[in-house]
């Protein structure tokens, strides 16, 4: 197993570009790209590279190769987490206006097409005569998780972080976990590509895909349970989740809690001050599951409430 | 205690010419339906292998495609197969009861029956296995269970518990079927060649000494209290799959008693349904009698109450409350979308069948014996009614999904699939009853006071 990880060379969003291996001589130089255009027909899809000394220059996509950037995190690793982070989510109810950006930026990092949502958007109405808001749910990364407890083969687990992920080559198929979990936050991969989205550079080839390791996989293996991994293969690049980046009204924050700090890209809060100020909960917290999501009620909403215009997801 | 259900004079007061003709009666009655097999036995497996091998093809298709092919989703995550799961093994437990629980206190008149109900539990626990890994999305893993298994989950609790189970219900079934075995090893010589070597290898040698009677016995009674605790645990253990988790209706303390109480009763009612089939199809009446059937009935009406005191703790305290979530699926179940199969079930599998089973003219075997049919398929449906709907009634509303996903009803596949689990059961009980006395011959004689060393005995014979 060890060795298979370190031999990773999957890396799950996009392609990142290296020079091709001949470039090592011309290191320093600068792309030659007459070098090979004679060699190589055209692809006619330009990519921007930047030189070593810092020149901006376009070369033509067929005179690169492709690598799959490496992932060093072996399965250990991902097991343990990324240390001295806690990671948590912040979302405020009240800029919600139901965009589904979230959900649609999730499907795309995650290759995933509808109807397997990640991250879900539901009208609540909390009571008949109360006034209903929208709500986006993606796994709650509980830190008394129902699910990583049932587990019979230890292949979904809580890390250090505050992270539950699912190794879906260990996961067995038996679906107790989304049974377990009050939240149905987990989806199920029915059949072969189940939800991928069929026109993914990101289908890579059958090599890459089978050296996945636990942060970076694909989940998408038939017969196993997926589910939002918050995002820790681009947290450990320092970067937020795309459901964060996407939404265009800023609702979800993200952090670490160890740093008590949320952002949405734009706006950094404390994040006890923001649960404090602005009274934030969590979802059936008598559950006691203790979530690692908060939501600040929808009290002085930026947007009215508008019913859905269309249905999502209407066919499989 | 009902001796010598079938003799008009105790045996112990016949001439040594009776008592050898009696015992060669019962022999030769017993050994019949081994040496003859009708049109009827051999349409029946037929059909039942039919069914089966339907099932194995949908099977295939679903190893091919994946889940996909059944109804199941996201949120009917579990479906027809878990609650076959626990129907059978519910019925499996009828083999603890009827085998141990009525030996140990000293009840005699189930003696003759024990066996049936052994076979039953053992099928129904060998497919019970079987069905849980047609529901793993991926059993070609199913060693991980092994190789990483977790004591704190429940399902490994499963697997230990269901798989000594079995052991101990095979050990349970064949420890007292050693002298039926050498019986047909000395008589049925007309067998193939394979079927003899079978019965040879199988007997282990007995020749009746008073040493392997003792033997014998000794460890029956150890088993015998065994798999009392071992019984009581599968299906608890099966309950806590669900008791476990937080959701609204499986999220209680009530839920093993429950389902313990449940098993006795679909299993006794089963055990009925088997011995009429035996008693018409292997011309047992003699040994089978009424007196079994009314005993029987009584012990049913006894565990139909049970049952209903444990259903009145599952539904009637929560309906007190109204309860958020829950409260919603017991309207879905009392007055909604299944109220309809919740109160046959209810109904046509407890209720009435308790008050009906009070007269003692409906405990005559065929009456009792179409009772016990409708308790047995209540039963399959109420294992529906347990999973299902609570599995379409979460905490969170179901929204944003094909309409599929909303709602859950098996597709052919998963119904062909159980229906060649249930097939299978039958094949195995039928295949078993051809192959080996389904009447303890021992264990009869012995109710009727006869010495067990006579029975073996070439020169008493």
């Amino acid at each position: 197993m060890e060795k298979k990880h370190s031999e990773d060379t999957q890396r799950r969003k996009f392609l990142k570009f290296g020079l091709l291996a001949g470039g090592a001589a011309l290191a320093g130089l600068g792309i030659q790209k007459k070098l090979y255009a004679d060699s190589l027909p055209d692809s006619g899809v330009k990519v921007k590279l930047m030189t070593a000394d810092g020149k901006l220059v376009e070369v033509d996509s067929a005179h690169m190769t492709h690598h799959i950037a490496e992932s060093t995190i072996s399965n250990a690793q991902a097991r343990i987490g990324i240390e001295g982070k806690k990671l948590i989510m912040v979302i405020d109810l009240a800029r919600c206006a139901n965009a589904r950006k979230c959900v649609e930026g999730c499907q795309k990092m995650h290759n995933k097409r509808a109807p397997v949502e990640w991250i879900k958007v539901k009208k609540m109405q909390d009571a008949d005569d109360t006034a209903p808001y929208w709500m986006a749910q993606p796994c709650f990364h509980c830190d008394n998780p129902p699910c990583t407890k049932v587990c019979p083969v230890d292949a979904t687990f809580k890390r250090q972080d505050g992270v539950v992920l699912i190794d879906n080559e260990r996961c067995i198929g038996c679906r107790f976990c989304m049974a377990a979990c009050p939240y149905n936050a987990r989806t199920f991969n029915w059949g072969d590509k189940w939800g991928v989205a069929k026109d993914s550079a990101v289908s890579c080839s059958p090599s890459a895909m089978a050296n996945t390791s636990i942060e970076t996989s694909m989940q998408d293996k038939m017969g196993t349970v997926s589910k939002c991994d918050f995002c820790v293969d681009m947290v450990r690049e320092s970067k937020l989740p795309d459901c964060v980046t996407n939404c265009p009204n800023g609702t979800l924050f993200f952090g670490d809690a160890n740093e008590d700090i949320v952002t949405n890209g734009e706006e950094t809060f404390r994040l006890s001050e923001l649960i404090k100020d602005r009274a934030g909960y969590r979802y059936l917290e008598e559950l006691g599951t203790e979530p690692r999501v908060y939501y600040l009620p929808a009290v002085e909403r930026n947007f009215p409430f508008e019913d859905d215009k269309e249905k999502h997801n209407t066919t499989e | 205690m009902i001796p010598n259900a079938h003799l008009e004079t105790a045996y112990h007061e016949l001439s040594e010419e009776e008592k050898i003709a009696h015992r060669a009666e019962l022999r030769d009655v017993v050994m019949k339906p081994l040496r003859h097999t009708g049109w009827l036995g051999k349409a029946w497996i037929g059909f039942l292998l039919v069914v089966f091998l339907i099932g194995c093809y949908a099977y295939y298709l679903q190893l091919k495609n994946g889940l996909k092919v059944t109804a199941m989703r996201d949120y009917a995550s579990w479906g027809l197969y878990i609650s076959n799961f626990i129907f059978f093994v519910a019925i499996s437990l009828v083999g603890a009861l009827i085998s141990s629980v009525l030996r140990l206190t000293n009840f005699d008149w189930y003696r003759p029956i024990t066996r049936i109900a052994e076979i039953i539990a053992v099928s129904a626990i060998i497919f019970a296995g079987l069905i849980i890994i047609v529901d793993m999305g991926r059993p070609d893993r199913v060693l991980n269970l092994f190789t990483h298994g977790r004591i704190q989950s429940p399902i490994v609790w499963d697997v230990i518990v269901v798989s000594t189970y079995l052991v101990t219900s095979l050990l349970f079934l064949y420890f007292p079927l050693l002298p039926g075995i050498a019986l047909c090893r000395d008589y049925l010589t007309e067998k193939p060649k394979w079927q003899r070597w079978l019965y040879k290898v199988l007997a282990l040698g007995w020749n009746g000494s008073h040493r392997q009677w003792q033997i014998m016995k000794k460890s029956i009674a150890i088993i015998c209290v065994l798999i009392i605790p071992l019984a009581i645990s599968i299906h608890t253990v099966t309950a806590w799959l669900f008791a476990t988790t937080l959701r609204p209706g499986w999220d209680s303390t009530n839920f093993g008693p429950y389902f313990v109480a449940g098993a006795f009763q679909a299993g006794t009612a089963c055990v009925i349904i088997a011995m009429f089939v035996f008693r018409k199809a292997y011309n047992l009446q003699k040994y089978l009698t009424e007196v079994h059937f009314n005993q029987m009935g009584k012990l049913l009406v006894f565990l139909c109450l049970i049952y209903a005191y444990f259903n009145l703790n599952e539904y009637l305290v929560p309906a007190y409350k109204m309860r958020g979530a829950e409260g919603k699926l017991l309207n879905d179940l009392f007055t909604g979308h299944y109220a309809p199969l919740y109160w046959s079930v209810q109904i046509f599998g407890m209720a009435l069948p308790a008050l009906l089973l009070l007269w003692k003219k409906a405990r005559k075997p065929l009456p009792i014996a179409i009772i016990a049919l409708f308790v047995v398929v209540a039963a399959w449906f109420k294992r529906y009614l347990i999973v299902t709907p609570i599995m379409l009634h979460p905490y969170t509303p179901i929204q944003d999904v094909p309409s599929n996903w909303a709602v859950y009803f098996p597709t052919w596949i998963e119904i062909s699939i159980v229906s060649a689990s249930l097939a299978g059961v039958l094949l195995i009980i039928t295949i078993f009853s051809k192959l080996f006395p389904i009447i303890s011959v021992w264990e009869t004689l012995e109710n009727e006071g006869i010495e067990l060393e006579e029975l073996d005995n070439p020169e008493k014979k």
